[in-house]
């Protein structure tokens, strides 16, 4: 099956990007698809390179990079949503790039299921 | 930036029932004009659609609100382009495009609401009609 992701809320305070960071992966090693994750909201967060976690925590940032980079997952953050928050192209994380709200309309026609990890 | 993969998907044709479904006050966060940017863009896509209000949601589209006097955005004027949106999908034959904006009864009720509180058109449902609405879409956003 081909799953698309939409993560609305940022690390740490919220459980979102991490509980859907283990559903792709558990998603990928049962065979499934997840050609792309969407960041929304405070979800663009999550693509802050200057993230600096203590060094015994994990590194969702990083995580998601390296994930993208290993199973070619499209990581698509939104433009409005990112410049709300101060989120740019000199700040973003590798694996990760900034694109429209189409992008997600795209997603939901395009998977057999959209996925939405929130508050 | 860097290395991204930007993946193309096939959606020539596809058409998919969308629900919005919007949870939260209009103000005090941003989901509500956040998932109202969404809703516009999707209309672009000519999906067929849903605008749900539910909980405090339904605050979002209450009449006479003065965003103006806590310092906020007053969006509720682009509920109207969202109105017309519906109208021009539901009157011009060419837009193969089904949108319908509805507010749940329990939460309008709860909060003292009646449909003439809205600043635009909505069908009331009860949560029976509500959960036999959301079964039959395919991709469900909520905030």
């Amino acid at each position: 099956m081909k799953f698309g992701i939409l993560i609305n809320e940022g690390p740490f305070t919220h459980q979102a990007s991490d509980s859907a960071y283990h559903f792709a992966k558990a998603a990928l090693e049962k065979g499934h698809e997840v050609p792309r994750v969407f960041f929304y909201f405070d979800g663009v967060n999550n693509a802050n390179k200057l993230s600096e976690p203590q060094s015994d925590d994990r590194n969702l940032v990083k995580l998601w990079g390296d994930l993208a980079k290993e199973k070619k997952i499209d990581l698509v953050v939104c433009v409005a949503a990112a410049l709300r928050r101060g989120i740019k192209e000199e700040i973003l994380a590798e694996g990760f790039r900034i694109s429209g709200l189409g992008q997600l309309i795209e997603l939901g026609m395009g998977t057999d299921r959209t996925v939405t990890f929130g508050d | 930036m860097s290395d991204s993969l930007e993946y193309e998907f096939d959606i020539a044709g596809v058409k998919k029932n969308f629900m919005f479904v919007n949870r939260k006050a209009p103000h005090g966060s941003v989901y509500a004009l956040e998932i109202l940017e969404m809703i516009l863009i999707s209309a672009a896509f000519e999906q067929h659609a849903v605008i749900a209000f539910i909980d405090d949601g339904v605050f979002q589209i209450k009449k006479g609100q003065n965003a103006k006097s806590i310092g906020m955005k007053n969006f509720l004027p682009t509920y109207g382009v969202v109105e017309m949106e519906k109208e021009d999908a539901d009157e011009d034959e060419d837009i193969d495009m089904v949108w319908r904006i509805v507010v749940d009864e329990d939460s309008m009720k709860a909060r003292g609401l009646d449909e003439d509180d809205f600043s635009i058109d909505v069908e009331v449902m009860n949560s029976d009609q509500l959960k036999t609405l959301m079964n039959q879409q395919d991709v469900v956003i909520s905030a």
